[in-house]
């Protein structure tokens, strides 16, 4: 940040700039240092839930080093963590875990889907106990496909993430202006959660099929 | 039945004092739970006095989902099983698979499977020793040098079969393809490096004072019930059973390899830590011997073109890095599976835990639940 | 598929039927826990661990055989074979080392019923839950029966044949097209 025009959509002239330089000041817009420091000092949270997990962890140990980004520490608790990485299936019975955590999360926060299974149920899609997908109770910011997504493949997610912070407006930040996003917790019906989407955060598909598709019966032996 | 408490711990109820038991669920979201595990525990101030587990928050349906699958369409499913270990996890499918089907595996193919799946033992258990140190507290330092050699191993199985983790490289027959040219002088490199890992390693951690006397006396498992609630693997072996499928089967041809299966005495966290310490040296003795012999030749055995068994049961199982890992399958004339079930030992092993926990410190409950080495996939599958 | 003898056991209890076809021994439940018991404690065998315990749903199906009938011609008859759930148990003897001995216990598929071995093997304690929450079969003698990997409030029990999952899975399910109508005739998606 050093180098290079550190005072961005401000109509400054060089001369003008090199002198504040000379005596120590940087004129800055408010919205371009929050972003730079809060992309760069983005803290994880401990959140593996299965495969994905481990190479959540291969990309935090020394060969791939996630800490070079930022993500110096992966914090235990939701209450001091920025970044919840969604990695692994996530099960019906684990979703209103997994949300209330979400809640928990203080503002500013992002969500990373990582894995088929997180982005869309994966492999796993035909489940009578998986959810297909955890977009459809909390919002994801940055979906990372792969299964499991090499290291490399989560260092550049959180830089996709760093870019979409760079682009945040602090006046219409939604936790300057609206406070901590938290979203309701589903419950266990009989066969299903209950709601089994949310409809503010996600809603199914168009169907182009006149009739419905529903799952085939299977044969009895 | 023997009863596996903490020595001196009194399991009639204490009167005098009014309190009450303090009931915290730990988990599903801990840091040392090892993933989607839920433990409720109940507390007398720090002893634990009763201990409920909970699974279920990774349950992905794996069998119903094999019975709407042909055989070889499974193969993938498998890796995600113990998603630490996926070789081994392979080629015990691959076993029971072809025991429905007459099928001939190459020698070489026999070779190169004893490579990878030993090759997986040392991956799992570098990982699991540093992820108990990390839960006794050791926050990272071991773990991050368990990693370090698992990343060397990683890249041979890149290499060999395209993926770091989920590599679907064995089929019903032998394997799906050949490794590349140089691999095994690689393979071979790596096996010479690694005991300069474990002596450092072992310097490390295996003397060290806190890890002794936070291990030792810890979570005692005795012989018989070991033997009775089915336990498998190192957890087996550190209670004094010698029970190695690899010299009682003799599945594949661990019967041609000269190695040794070490077993503790006293069975408590210490000796499941040493058990896997002792076993990745046995493992690279069996490295050392499979790379000298190794020959040449087909990877691949005539396996039928369409995978349709006749009408019969089979139970297929192997020494996996955590334990019993066995698939029992019936077949019934269609190219899919009418029941596929997989025998989990992580699942079974998990039976002891409220046994060997009572009377035990809360503290001491996360060092007995890392020492049983448990990994969620295969748990809940 | 066992390999262990079976006369023994046959000769101990009548009750007990070999069957031929799978290498088990079919044991109804009320003798279950007696011959478990005698299994556990006898001299040679000493099955005294049980690696697997699982369910099999068999729902009713038509089976046709062939018969020799009165004239002495042979004609193919279709039997109702009514739906059934086995549970089976692989047991191996640590001891002695030697390979597994298979045992079902067989229950019809409304209130399904059958005896539980874990006052003999400890390891059939998870396992049988297990049963119980994805089959249905209510174990006799089980210290601890309740749900294990579905929730408490879940109805059914999924791994039934004819479980009906809910259909939640957004428009498009895997196959689709072409593929989809291969997939609802039955043909193989491998």
């Amino acid at each position: 940040m050093t180098t290079g025009n550190t005072s961005p959509g401000i109509d400054l002239d060089e001369a003008t700039r090199l002198e504040l330089e000379r005596a120590g000041i940087i004129v800055s817009q408010v919205d371009f240092i929050y972003n730079w420091a809060r992309g760069g000092s983005v803290w994880p949270l401990t959140f593996g839930l299965a495969c994905c997990a481990i190479e959540m962890i291969a990309s935090a140990t020394s060969r791939f080093d996630i800490a070079r980004f930022g993500s110096e520490v992966f914090r235990p608790s939701p209450r001091q963590a920025d970044l919840m990485i969604v990695s692994g299936t996530v099960t019906k019975k684990m979703a209103p875990q997994v949300v209330r955590i979400y809640n928990q999360m203080p503002e500013p926060k992002w969500v990373i889907a990582m894995g088929a299974c997180a982005i869309s149920g994966g492999p796993f899609k035909q489940g009578y106990n998986v959810l297909k997908g955890i977009d459809r109770y909390i919002p994801v910011d940055v979906y990372l496909p792969g299964c499991p997504p090499r290291p490399e493949a989560v260092l550049q997610s959180l830089n996709y993430l760093q870019e979409k912070i760079r682009k945040q407006d602090i006046r219409k930040d939604p936790a300057f202006t609206k406070g901590r996003r938290q979203y309701p917790v589903p419950e266990f019906a009989g066969t299903d959660l209950e709601p089994p989407y949310n409809p503010q955060v996600w809603s199914p598909p168009e169907n182009p099929n006149t009739e419905p598709v529903v799952p085939p019966k299977k044969s009895a032996a | 039945m023997s009863v596996a408490t903490a020595p001196n711990y009194d399991l009639t109820q204490r009167d005098g004092l009014d309190t009450s038991l303090l009931e915290v669920s730990m988990g599903p979201h801990h840091p040392s739970t090892h993933g989607v595990f839920r433990m409720d525990v109940k507390l007398d101030g720090e002893t634990v006095v009763d201990l409920k587990p909970v699974f279920g928050y990774l349950h992905r349906n794996h069998e119903k989902l094999a019975e709407d699958m042909s055989y070889l369409a499974n193969m993938p499913f498998t890796d995600r099983l113990d998603y630490l270990n996926s070789m081994t996890n392979n080629w015990a499918y691959a076993l029971a698979a072809e025991q429905l089907v007459e099928i001939e595996v190459p020698e070489r193919a026999e070779y190169l499977r004893v490579v990878m799946s030993e090759l997986t033992r040392l991956v799992n258990h570098t990982c699991l020793v540093g992820f108990f140190i990390n839960d006794l507290g050791a926050l990272g330092t071991p773990l991050l040098y368990g990693f370090r050699e698992r990343e060397k191993i990683l890249d041979l199985f890149e290499e060999a079969s395209g993926a770091r983790m989920m590599c679907n490289y064995f089929r019903f027959g032998g394997l799906r393809k050949d490794v590349p040219d140089g691999w095994l002088d690689r393979a071979r490199k790596v096996v010479d490096d690694f005991p300069s890992f474990l002596d450092e390693y072992g310097k490390l951690l295996c003397e060290n004072e806190i890890i002794l006397s936070r291990t030792q006396g810890i979570g005692v498992l005795p012989r018989d019930l070991a033997v009775n609630a089915g336990i498998t693997g190192p957890m087996l072996r550190a209670s004094g059973v010698n029970y190695d499928l690899r010299k009682v089967d003799a599945y594949g041809i661990y019967d041609r390899f000269n190695f040794r299966v070490p077993y503790g005495e006293v069975g408590d966290s210490y000796d499941r830590f040493m058990v896997r310490m002792l076993e990745m040296r046995e493992s690279l003795e069996i490295l050392k011997q499979a790379l000298e012999d190794i020959p040449e030749g087909p990877v691949m055995g005539s396996a039928p073109r369409v995978f349709k068994p006749k009408p019969q049961e089979v139970y297929g199982r192997i020494e996996g890095p955590k334990g019993e890992l066995g698939f029992y399958l019936i077949a019934d004339g269609t190219p899919k599976p009418y029941r596929y079930r997989v025998r989990p030992p992580s699942f079974i092993n998990l039976t002891v835990l409220r046994d060997m926990c009572l009377g035990q410190k809360v503290a001491d409950a996360v060092v007995i639940l890392g020492s049983i080495d448990i990994v969620l996939g295969e748990v809940d599958r | 598929m066992s390999e262990l003898p079976h006369e023994p056991v046959i000769q101990q209890f009548p009750d007990v039927e070999w069957e031929e076809a799978a290498g088990a021994l079919v044991v109804p439940a009320a003798k279950a826990p007696e011959v478990a018991q005698w299994l556990h404690d006898h001299n040679t065998l000493a099955l005294d661990y049980c690696s697997n315990v699982t369910g099999v749903d068999y729902l009713e199906r038509e089976v046709k055989e062939k018969i020799t009938n009165d004239d002495g011609q042979e004609e193919t008859v279709t039997k109702t074979e009514p739906g059934r759930i086995d549970v089976v148990y692989h047991l191996y003897s640590m001891r002695n080392k030697t390979g597994p001995l298979v045992l079902k216990q067989r229950t019809g598929r409304d209130n399904a019923e059958a005896a539980s071995l874990t006052p003999v093997w400890r390891s059939c304690e998870l396992q049988e839950r297990e049963i119980y929450d994805l089959f249905g079969v209510k174990f006799t003698g089980h210290p601890d029966l309740r749900r294990i990997l579905m929730w408490d409030e879940f109805e059914g029990h999924p791994m039934r044949r004819d479980y009906e999952e809910p259909c939640d899975y957004e428009w498009e399910p895997t196959p689709h097209g072409e593929v989809l109508e291969k997939h609802k005739k039955g043909k193989v998606i491998a």
